[in-house]
């Protein structure tokens, strides 16, 4: 098993460090439009084909793996890490605190937040770059996407309260924030891991979603989210079609084994 | 100071307490929503501005409609004085009152959540103690695998593979929920495996599946029971765009409706439905997880 | 023995006449109907509903493009267009057994005229201030006179339903060849045959021949093309090109290509003086020579090419050749021309640098261009545009807001640059668009709502107008409006993009089908659609 996980490991990091350097794998930029070879399939030349515009497919895969991946992992890891510290506080200090959070929590899964994320597109510059608005759109997605996580971090640092390890650090004389960082989050990362692993796709097809109301990611910019969105509409399911599914699935796969409950838990 | 509520309390006032947290937050979300749509670029832009055919006269009396809308405060009190007299008010968007939408929808949306719900739980449960029993690589690859594979695919897509294959749209929910389930329910399964109690009931020689109803199980109902109640909200915020893209007529398609055409009354009544049904989920699964600990709520 | 034998054969066959659905047509609807009210309709499907249900008293059809009596057996127009007498059709009812009669026509046009209703079919019928006059002269003429001529006056009673004025039914008793059966909100909507209904075919056989129309609202293209293949519905009314596309190598024999539709898309910059675009912006928008450079630089063969898959056409104006009358044949789409471009750039003093384009004051040519999210074919089109323009040096940034900001931006804010959207003309006649051409009107999108037009050309665009909009003198009305063409080629307000194709589909148990380019385009002839039986 260490050494599946090895491997998986190796292959996330390879795609990271292919996503983060596309060029060394293609030179041919993302929004350069082939026409006279719109709608190829894979070839020497365009090893994974071409869209309906001409464009290279595996540059838009890789320059959308580099833009989805980053964005959507740390969206997904500050809405964790959100849901960390605010569910960690409420299950901690109980009383009024826990019920306010609980109040702010369903709040938040009951509002409809698409009116947040649509005024704030609407808000910005018509002329603002269209990495810096789909950042914009990612850390929306990470204030919003908090709650869920929130709550159950909560109920398991209730059940967290009483065991020994907190009542004798408790007894140590350590309290409050300091017994919260180094006592109560530590346990909570098998939580934190399964709440990671779960919102680094839901961020990647929210975005998908999210581009239907203008608030995705702009032309030409490729993501995950567009790349998918597209595959609804093509006449056949080749290799080059479903090579942003396939890769995700890879990628989510690997989430799951290399950031499993025994690794983290050691 | 413990997070529960001194048992000095009395049970009524512990109940007026939670009554009047009930109600603000309903009253909260009604108004943070309305305030919301109202501030949306777009709330007095109708589609139908962009007729050729209207005159100057008809363009305005198109705007004015929304006159009645443009006081926040004032439309959220005469709202909320209707509501209490039965009245949800009146659809723009749909051309209906809102309470005969919510009636006839209801069902709808009640039948693909309850659906998708029991699969999910079902499938999350059973796939999760199979894994942490089994608890081999191949088993644990093969579910990262499936897993990964439903987490991965746009719902829009799985509902195309399900419709084109004559299968229930309705199984949607379940299947873009039971792979949070299962991940979050194997986790803390897993981690229950791990407690003291439980690797000395092991060291004793007792039975896997003994072990596992007597020790694992009970450890793990409060966090699971938590996600119970989590499980209701992630289901309607699942079954708005399950309905949209199914087209199932219900409560979910609706809001998605009255969102894109900025629908105050519409919204204001749904964020209302939504926050209620949120609450009374989250109260359920909090009595049955202090049920379970032994604590007071 | 024999007998009994031959008694259960025929109770048998008695059973299965009773049992074989009768012929049904069923399509979708893509969104709930907003209201039953013939008067009120502004919306597609609430649009079909009237269609398949209403009578009117002249039919355009969607074929010839010609007028037809239908209620009306013959009329006239008189006055200079501002008289329009009508002699009707004898022995008609309504679907509850009501007569009709010139009563009923008095009574729907008085309520479609009322000015608390604010109908949008009843604006066009507005030419000027003051009500119209409705006499009924005998029971079967009815006249009505308007306080200014109303150009185009004919075509416009196609869209109005006739109601009675007197059934107890109210607007359930209807004209049409169907009748409302059942609507369940958000699943269908189901019409009956009207029994009472008033054409007969050449063989004396009442009609329609359908017996019910099935409407499913459904909203998912992707669904409605399974459930086509699945042989569960009977026509798409428009398909996309990759539908087409797909269904053309699965169905081929279900598929048509009609041709130019009415359909065009275009964009245009802002050029209102008030917008919150910065000074230099708003005098390259106001400039002839950049717009017609943009243009010139737009490669539209390719737009048709890729996003439509050839089923679309350059546009060269604001009418479609599917538009046989006013379409200005001597007008040609914008040829694609980099040379071109780049002179009539230069001529405006603007440079070419490090290949980007640089105005006379030294500020970089780089402006945003919106358009409505979730339409694939547009978001692609400005991504084809994006590189285009960088061929003249030009920066487009493309932005994607919902419909309803979009709108807000275009008509109240006017917080925008430049605009990519698409054009639907539902009527052929030009009087139809007098609130996008005159310079005072609030559709007259790159500078609405002006006090006087702000350019000479606009100016006579005005004129040519409200002079084509007064007479009945059908060529001094083309020449006006083919004037009007010509400008608009000439100043580019509007770049024309492309005109899309009219595509549907039918299936082959649909016969006598005949589909045109005017919507609607497979069902129009609904009453003589025979339908085989539904499996």
């Amino acid at each position: 098993m260490k050494r599946i996980r090895g491997i998986l490991a190796a292959l996330l990091l390879a795609v990271a460090l292919i996503a983060l350097f596309p060029k060394v794998i293609t030179q041919a930029p993302y929004d350069r439009q082939f026409r006279e070879a719109a709608g190829c399939p894979p070839s020497l030349r365009f090893p994974l084909g071409t869209d309906d515009l001409g464009r290279d497919r595996l540059s838009r895969l890789l320059y959308g793996t580099r833009l989805s991946l980053l964005l959507a992992s740390a969206s997904a890891l500050a809405s964790t890490l959100l849901a960390s510290l605010v569910g960690a506080a409420a299950g901690y200090i109980g009383g009024w605190c826990d019920r306010m959070v609980m109040r702010a929590i369903d709040l938040t899964l009951s509002l409809p937040w698409l009116f947040v994320l649509i005024t704030a597109r609407a808000l910005l510059p018509l002329n603002v770059s269209p990495l810096l608005s789909v950042a914009i759109t990612f850390a929306l997605l990470a204030l919003v996407g908090w709650a869920s996580p929130a709550r159950v971090v909560r109920a398991a640092v209730r059940e967290m309260r009483d065991s020994d390890v907190l009542v004798q650090a408790k007894a140590a004389g350590c309290r409050g924030p300091r017994l919260i960082a180094l006592h109560i989050l530590p346990q909570l990362k098998p939580v934190m891991a399964a709440q990671f692993c779960t919102a680094v796709p839901i961020f990647i097809l929210s975005e998908a979603n999210l581009s239907l109301l203008g608030v995705g990611v702009a032309e030409p910019l490729p993501s995950w989210g567009n790349l998918l969105r597209d595959i609804q509409n093509q006449p056949s399911l080749t290799g080059g079609v479903l090579a942003p599914l396939i890769l995700l699935v890879v990628v989510i796969g690997c989430f799951q084994v290399v950031f499993s409950v025994e690794d983290l838990h050691s | 100071m413990r997070g529960t509520s001194s048992k000095n309390s009395s049970v009524p006032r512990r109940i007026f307490r939670a009554c009047a947290g009930f109600v603000l937050t309903i009253f909260a979300g009604g108004c943070l929503t309305a305030t919301m749509v109202r501030l949306s670029p777009g709330f007095s832009a109708d589609e139908e501005l962009l007729d050729a055919r209207l005159n100057q006269e008809s363009q305005a009396a198109l705007r004015a409609t929304h006159n009645a809308e443009r006081s926040i405060a004032a439309f959220y009190f005469r709202s909320l004085t209707n509501i209490l007299r039965g009245d949800f008010g009146y659809s723009r968007s749909m051309q209906r009152p809102v309470r005969e939408l919510l009636a006839a929808r209801l069902p709808v949306t009640i039948r693909l959540i309850g659906i998708g719900l029991a699969g999910a739980w079902l499938l999350g449960v059973s796939m999760a103690a199979f894994v942490v029993l089994r608890r081999g690589p191949i088993s644990r690859g093969l579910a990262g695998a499936i897993m990964g594979l439903l987490l991965s695919v746009p719902s829009g897509v799985l509902a195309l593979i399900i419709y084109y294959q004559g299968g229930p749209v309705q199984c949607l929910i379940a299947l873009v929920l039971f792979p949070k389930i299962f991940q979050y329910v194997r986790n803390v399964l897993a981690h229950a495996g791990r407690l003291p109690h439980v690797l000395a009931a092991r060291a004793r020689g007792l039975g896997i599946g003994r072990v596992f109803l007597r020790h694992v199980v009970p450890a793990s109902l409060p966090q699971v029971l938590a996600l119970a109640g989590v499980s209701v909200s992630m289901a309607i915020s699942a079954a708005i765009p399950v309905e949209v893209i199914c087209d199932l007529p219900g409560i979910g398609q609706l809001a998605w409706k009255a969102a894109l055409s900025r629908d105050l009354p519409l919204l204001v009544n749904l964020t209302f439905f939504i926050v209620v049904v949120t609450q009374l989920g989250n109260l359920l699964s909090d009595c049955a997880g202090a049920v379970f600990t032994r604590r007071g709520l | 023995m024999k007998s009994l034998l031959t008694i259960a054969a025929s109770v048998l066959g008695c059973i299965a006449t009773f049992a074989a659905p009768a012929p049904e047509l069923r399509f979708c609807l893509h969104a709930e109907p907003k209201t039953f009210n013939p008067l009120l309709v502004d919306d597609d499907a609430s649009e079909t509903i009237r269609y398949l249900t209403g009578g009117v008293l002249i039919r355009v059809n969607r074929r010839t493009q010609e007028l037809e009596p239908h209620l009306a057996l013959s009329w006239h127009v008189s006055d200079g267009g501002r008289t329009i007498q009508f002699r009707l059709r004898p022995g008609i009812v309504f679907s509850d057994g009501t007569p009709f009669d010139a009563g009923d026509v008095a009574y729907t046009f008085k309520a479609l005229m009322d000015r608390n209703l604010h109908s949008p079919t009843a604006d066009p019928f507005r030419s000027d201030s003051g009500d119209p006059q409705i006499k009924v002269p005998a029971p079967d003429q009815v006249r009505i006179t308007f306080p200014a001529p109303v150009s185009g006056l004919e075509r416009l009673f196609d869209q109005v339903a006739i109601l009675s004025s007197r059934s107890p039914a109210k607007d359930r008793a209807v004209l049409g060849p169907f009748m409302m059966a059942s609507y369940q909100p958000g699943v269908e909507v189901v019409l009956k045959r009207n029994p009472k209904y008033w054409r007969h075919d050449a063989a004396g056989r009442p009609l329609p021949y359908a017996e019910t129309v099935h409407l499913y609202i459904q909203q998912n293209r992707d669904f409605e093309m399974v459930r086509f293949r699945r042989g569960e519905l009977d026509l798409i009314d428009t398909l996309s090109p990759e539908t087409f596309e797909q269904l053309s190598r699965q169905m081929p024999q279900a598929v048509r290509d009609l041709g130019p539709s009415l359909e065009s898309e275009m964009m245009w910059f802002n050029q209102v003086p008030s917008a919150p675009i910065p000074d230099y912006k708003k005098a390259w928008f106001r400039s002839a020579n950049f717009r017609r450079a943009i243009s010139a630089a737009i490669n539209r063969t390719d737009l048709c090419r890729l996003i439509y898959r050839g089923h679309a056409t350059p546009a060269s104006g604001p009418v479609s050749p599917a538009n046989q009358f006013w379409f200005n044949s001597k007008l040609s789409p914008q040829p694609y021309d980099v040379a071109d471009a780049r002179r009539r750039l230069a001529a405006d003093g603007f440079r070419l640098s490090n290949g980007r384009l640089f105005d006379r004051d030294g500020h970089q040519v780089e402006f945003s261009i919106i358009t409505n999210a979730g339409n694939t074919a547009r978001e692609k089109m400005a991504a084809m545009m994006q590189q285009d323009l960088r061929a003249v040096g030009v920066q487009l940034n493309v932005v994607s807001l919902d419909f309803r900001s979009l709108i807000e931006r275009i008509s109240q804010t006017f917080a925008y640059e430049a605009c990519l959207l698409g054009l639907t003309n539902l009527d052929l006649d030009p009087s139809a668009q007098m609130n996008v051409w005159l310079s005072s009107a609030s559709n007259h999108q790159w500078n609405p709502n002006q006090a006087k037009p702000a350019t000479e050309w606009e100016a006579e665009i005005d004129r040519r107008m409200r002079a084509q909009a007064s007479t009945i003198d059908m060529q001094a009305r083309k020449a006006d409006f083919d004037r009007v063409q010509q400008i608009v080629a000439e100043q580019a307000p509007f770049l024309y993009l492309v005109t899309k194709n009219s595509l549907a589909a039918l299936s082959p148990s649909v016969r006598n089908a005949s589909p045109g380019v005017l919507r609607p385009q497979t069902y129009w002839n609904v009453e003589n659609l025979i339908v085989a039986q539904n499996q």
